[in-house]
């Protein structure tokens, strides 16, 4: 079998077993954790009777394995299920009416600071060890270990005191109408990208650095360098591309700061995303929401890590090897 | 340099190259290298060899600056010329062979493509397939496939022979080689080194070799240039300047190189080489050499004209009438009775979880190191021969076989054995830099096995630690003192006295001076021959160089990828080898011209 | 040895080190020096300084300032908490798995790795569903989230110092593995963790600070700095103290921790810069 075929095999049962520990770890924190969901959900409005109506509409009586298995199955189909807080109050909103617009939202913001994230990190990363201590390279170093330091609360909080407070420039929230499109109001959209932007971006510019770095200090660069090679050659395809890999699985990483990033972010600007969406169920200890949430953002993740493991493959040729 | 009619290829006069903080790294260098010419640069660490052969290159490490002299190469001048110019002379003018392959090889870039490269680069390369001929040139052109290879799929050798195809392709007069064959194997060295005699021979090419090894020196090059300290000692034919060396230091070097022809005791050069920012004033030699007088330690000597072609740095070369060593003082005989056997290996078989190769990395190996013995595990990297050391010192649990000491089998893991057998087995590692805690300073490394296996309360301890220090010939103050304030010569002889304590009846080493410059080396295995002498140690010595098995050892076995091919005494094996492989490891051992010694 | 105070003489060094000892300071001697009862209204709600409060009040009618001096200990002291514990679980397992090697390295390193599919602030959140908002969860649950980090850290140290002849001959002398662990291995790894145990620390505290910041973590009317920020942000106009003040310190502290850091890695010669946690080649 290609070993690329049989590495990608391999990775594959590595993210299967992933997702499925962490379900049964969400599903734990949810359903084992707090020791009766209903009460929690209910909290001080307990009553014996509606403690005993919730539990019938949860179906709470079964074991708990029944239950995984159940929530399981159904969000391998597609069904996430129904939100326990609507249960509590007599109706019947499923999960997914619940989250399918902020999913689209927070999609569209992830994939706009996305965009602008990975060239800019790898860009950033990149110009620094190409003129060592010239005041580019010190200038991006001190701004990105200045940036990397500070929360998004705390950028976003500072990025409104300026463009909003001080210079009118830009709105303070990122409301979007339910079932409204968010690009359709996109001056909205600058400070949340912007915000995330900050945190993820420093972290991936010092990352794709000390790559960059670390590869042109190699033995192949300096004999190339020696034999005479071009040195626009030499930065493109023996520094850079031996630098693009382990800057891949970096920036994968850091798509793991964005997912987090999003989360806070959207609280700041009050953008309607999933991230306010989950915060939100945590706070109303909404169990089913919480869990299918989560589950679905891992799943997220853990695609996003593979993709990246498939792009590191196919820029280190040893990798193609049979072991 | 003798009146030549033909314009030497490389003309280096008075360079100086110091460090941005003002300590000199190159002082006054001057020689010159004819077409066609191989001119070995030799010296041990911290000669300057390499600044120097770099700067052929227009190129200075990070922290050097070059501080005044000229360089031509191929009539053109390097010092002072912009990026742009040196770029175009590096690979057309003057090219480039690095000492590790492996590490000089763009991993993702196909070989044919790096070869392609360097041509692009000078615009050079007619034909229809230039890449393809440059790989003949070095052998490598009888599969067509080769060029789209990737360099990890390539040996040692191959990846090294791609480097030397790199540095050819333009067509170069003249080529630097930074020590390009120290870490390939004995016989993969043989075939570069003669591969590269080709090279010079049918395509005129001229070549700066760097090297600590003046054995190799003295098979490839026509010319020696000796630095010590960042200057020149000693210029001459090669020839003249290993049989008749002028300067004390060279001899000294001449005298230390193990080779299996000439078996003999070897001596080590007294004193520490001096690194930069240390040079004394005057000779830099003088404070180690057995010559020295009041007026070498007062004024720096000039490069002079012994004989015509040859030149010498010293003072007193013209009363100094030195022959390279007295005639070989042969080697203590072994004891005449046969004495009892100590250590018994029957069927020794050990495997590596990690590798998944069916054939284990020591296979069915059985022999016997009797008392007071010194016997040489000899064999090439991946022989097994390192995994034979650490089976025995019970850091490797063979798979099967066993191991009796003293008529006893004992366990495969340290920690199962008894504390005597744990005591009276000692190990020395190859790596100096590694084999000492960075945070202890050394008497404790050296209390440890007092306390641990002599059970040596503390005040006893701390006494025995200045005697032992003693022993190993290393000043008691240094006890005092953290490894990285020692230097690898240093913290080697720390080593061995760490094993000393113990009181060990066998010593294993493995490849203990492997990592150390010549004389240095030559005077631990001075030392470790009087050790085993004075302490009647038996010793298991694990070596590839088959000079320092003849200087040190009684017996040789001879591994081969797992297996033992051949075992006898060293000199039955020497002379008349029966296997086949021993017999093309002797061939291709680098070893002085006859006579010389 | 002065060689671990080196850093201190680099101009971001001595910064770094300077800005973290003043929030420390000020975490640690803030409520002895805090004009006022932090949960006590002195004043109308979101007033600017005055000679009265000088940073203003918030908008319940609290000092500013008092809130402020006494905001920092929760942070600091449970950021230091979450991180101590991280590393001794860590260290645990990947002193084990670095030094065993065998069949305990792969068995330990696999359930690590499932802990790194998940995104770390969310795993929190899921906790704090399950369990409620304690300061127990958050301690333990941060912990959780670095622990596995510091694990892949520690092993690899652990893998490349086992190897080192000092280390083997201690195994050579069969003593046991906790001596030879204690004395030959562990204080040779510590340059690599000393240096990301800056990064540990900072990021500890961003994520309890973003969780307070949520209202999930310490509840009102607790002064937590990132408590503060959220309770106050929209009425950042009527009074910009209440917002930037406590940003101010929790940025501070945690660009003077990386200024630090840096300084440090470079004086050890390592970079600070976190490698990939998961490797594809592992």
């Amino acid at each position: 079998m290609s070993p690329v075929l049989a590495f990608l095999g391999r990775r594959l049962l590595g993210a299967f077993v992933a997702l499925f520990v962490a379900s049964i770890v969400i599903f734990a924190a949810l359903n084992i954790l707090p020791g009766d969901p209903a009460s929690v959900i209910l909290g001080r409005n307990a009553t014996p009777q509606a403690h005993a109506v919730l539990t019938k509409r949860m179906q709470l009586d079964r074991p708990a394995t029944t239950r995984y298995v159940d929530w399981l199955t159904g969000f391998v189909h597609g069904d996430l299920g129904v939100s326990a807080v609507s249960l509590a109050q007599g109706q019947h909103d499923t999960v997914w009416q619940q989250i399918s617009g902020p999913l689209k939202n927070s999609a569209i913001l992830a994939a706009i600071a996305a965009f602008f994230m990975i060239p800019l990190s790898i860009g950033l990363g990149v110009i620094g060890p190409i003129y060592p201590g010239k005041p580019i390279d010190h200038a991006i170093s001190v701004l990105s270990l200045g940036a990397i330091a500070l929360p998004e609360f705390v950028t976003g909080s500072l990025l409104i005191g300026v463009f909003f407070v001080a210079l009118d420039w830009l709105p303070p929230v990122a409301i979007v109408p339910p079932g409204g499109n968010p690009l359709d109001n996109p001056s909205q959209l600058v400070l949340p990208v912007l915000t995330l932007l900050f945190a993820s971006l420093a972290a991936g510019v010092r990352m794709v650095r000390a790559g960059m770095t670390e590869v042109l200090q190699t033995e192949y660069v300096q004999t190339a360098r020696l034999n005479g090679v071009a040195e626009r050659r030499v930065l493109s395809r023996y520094a850079l591309r031996n630098a693009l890999a382990p800057s891949v699985q970096v920036l994968a990483q850091n798509l793991q700061w964005l997912i987090g990033g999003i989360i806070i972010t959207e609280s700041v600007f009050a953008y309607p995303g999933i991230g306010t969406t989950l915060v939100n169920a945590v706070q109303n200890r909404d169990v089913t929401v919480v869990q299918s949430v989560a589950m679905l953002i891992a799943v997220v993740y853990v695609v996003l890590n593979l993709l990246a493991d498939l792009v590191v493959m196919l820029l280190v040729p040893k990798l193609r090897e049979p072991v | 340099m003798s009146a030549v009619a033909t314009e030497p290829v490389v003309r280096v006069e008075d360079l100086c190259l110091h460090l941005t903080t003002g300590e000199p790294v190159v002082d006054g260098v001057t020689f010159s290298v004819a077409p066609g010419e191989i001119v070995g640069l030799v010296g041990e660490s911290g000669s300057g060899k390499t600044t120097t052969a770099l700067s052929l290159l227009g190129y200075t490490r990070p922290g050097v600056v070059i501080k005044g002299g000229t360089v031509e190469v191929g009539g053109e001048s390097i010092l002072g010329r912009d990026r742009r110019a040196l770029r175009s002379l590096r690979g057309k003018t003057v090219s480039y062979v690095p000492q590790d392959p492996g590490g000089a090889l763009n991993p993702s870039l196909r070989v044919g493509d790096a070869i392609l490269d360097v041509l692009r680069a000078h615009r050079a390369g007619g034909g229809d397939d230039p890449v393809r001929s440059a790989l003949e040139r070095v052998e490598l052109g009888s599969d067509p496939r080769f060029a789209g290879r990737y360099p990890h799929q390539l040996s040692g050798g191959q990846q090294q022979r791609v480097t030397i195809a790199m540095a050819c392709v333009c067509d170069p007069p003249v080529a630097v080689l930074d020590e390009p064959t120290t870490g390939l194997d004995v016989l993969t060295q043989d075939r570069i080194l003669a591969e590269l005699r080709r090279l010079r021979d049918e395509d005129g090419m001229a070549m700066v070799y760097v090297t600590h090894d003046l054995a190799v020196v003295s098979q490839m090059a026509d010319r020696i240039v000796v630095m010590y300290a960042g200057r020149i000692v000693e210029n001459g034919p090669a020839a003249e300047v290993i049989e008749r060396p002028r300067h004390p230091y060279t001899r000294a070097l001449v005298e230390a190189i193990p080779d299996f022809k000439n078996p003999r005791a070897l001596r080590g050069i007294a004193g520490v080489s001096v690194g930069v920012g240390e040079w004394p004033g005057g000779c830099a030699f003088a404070p180690r050499c057995p010559h020295q007088e009041a007026r070498c330690h007062e004024t720096v000597p000039v490069l002079e004209e012994a004989v015509p072609g040859h030149h010498v740095r010293c003072m007193r070369w013209m009363e100094l009438d030195l022959q390279a060593g007295e005639r070989g003082n042969g080697r203590a005989a072994g004891a005449a009775v046969e004495p009892a056997p100590l250590l018994e290996v029957s069927g020794l078989e050990a495997r590596y979880r990690s590798s998944r190769s069916a054939s284990p990395a020591v296979d069915a190996v059985s022999f016997t190191v009797e008392q007071g013995r010194c016997v040489a595990l000899v064999g090439e990297s991946g022989s097994g021969k390192t995994t034979i050391g650490r089976c025995l010192a019970g850091l490797h649990v063979p798979s099967a076989g066993t191991i009796s000491f003293d008529g006893v089998p004992i366990a495969g893991a340290a920690r199962k054995r008894p504390l005597e057998v744990r005591r009276r087995i000692q190990i020395v590692f190859q790596n100096p830099y590694q084999s000492l805690n960075p945070r202890q300073r050394v008497r404790s490394s050296i209390i440890r096995p007092l306390r641990v296996l002599r059970r040596l309360s503390r005040a006893d301890a701390e006494k025995e630690v200045g005697d032992l220090l003693e022993r190993v010939k290393l000043p008691t103050r240094l006890g005092n003192r953290f490894p990285v304030e020692l230097s690898g010569g240093e913290r080697q002889r720390v080593a061995i006295a760490r094993a000393l304590a113990a009181r060990p009846d066998l010593l294993i080493c493995d490849e203990v001076t492997s990592a150390l410059d010549v004389s240095v080396q030559a005077a631990v295995l001075e030392l470790l021959q009087e050790l085993q002498r004075e302490l009647r140690l038996s010793m298991l010595f694990i070596t590839h160089n088959l000079g320092v098995v003849a200087c040190i050892a009684d017996t040789v076995l001879v591994m081969d990828r797992g297996t033992l091919c051949e075992t006898g005494t060293v000199a039955e094996v020497l002379a008349s080898p029966s296997h086949d492989y021993t017999r093309r490891l002797l061939a291709a051992a680098p070893c002085l011209p006859d006579g010389v010694l | 040895m002065s060689d671990r105070f080196r850093f201190l003489r680099t101009t971001s060094g001595a910064i770094g080190a300077g800005i973290v000892l003043f929030v420390v300071l000020v975490a640690i001697f803030g409520p002895y020096l805090a004009p006022h009862d932090p949960a006590a209204p002195v004043g109308i709600p979101l007033s600017g300084s005055s000679s009265h409060a000088w940073l203003g009040t918030d908008f319940l009618g609290r000092d500013v300032l008092s809130r402020v001096l006494y905001g920092g200990r929760s942070v600091i002291g449970y950021a230091a908490a979450a991180t101590v514990l991280a590393y001794m679980v860590g260290m645990a397992i990947g002193l084990t798995a670095g030094y065993a090697r065998s069949l305990v390295d792969p068995v330990l390193m696999r359930s690590v790795d499932v802990m790194l599919a998940f995104p770390p602030l969310l795993f929190l959140l899921v906790l704090i569903a399950g369990a409620g908002t304690s300061v127990a969860v958050l301690i333990i649950g941060v912990a959780a989230i670095q622990a596995p980090a510091i694990s892949r850290i520690v092993r690899t140290a652990t893998l490349e110092v086992s190897t080192r002849g000092y280390v083997e001959a201690g195994i050579a002398r069969g003593e046991r593995a906790f001596a030879v662990i204690g004395r030959e291995v562990l204080p040779n790894i510590m340059a690599p963790l000393l240096v990301d145990a800056g990064l540990r620390f900072t990021y500890s505290i961003l994520i309890i600070a973003s969780v307070n910041f949520l209202g999930l973590g310490l509840q009102p009317p607790n002064s937590d700095w990132a408590l503060m920020i959220s309770e106050n942000r929209t009425y950042i106009q009527l009074n910009p103290w209440s917002v930037l003040v406590p940003a101010a310190m929790i940025g501070l502290l945690t660009i003077g921790i990386n200024l630090t850091g840096d300084a440090i890695a470079r004086s050890l010669g390592r970079s600070y810069v976190p490698r990939a946690t998961r490797s594809v080649v592992s």
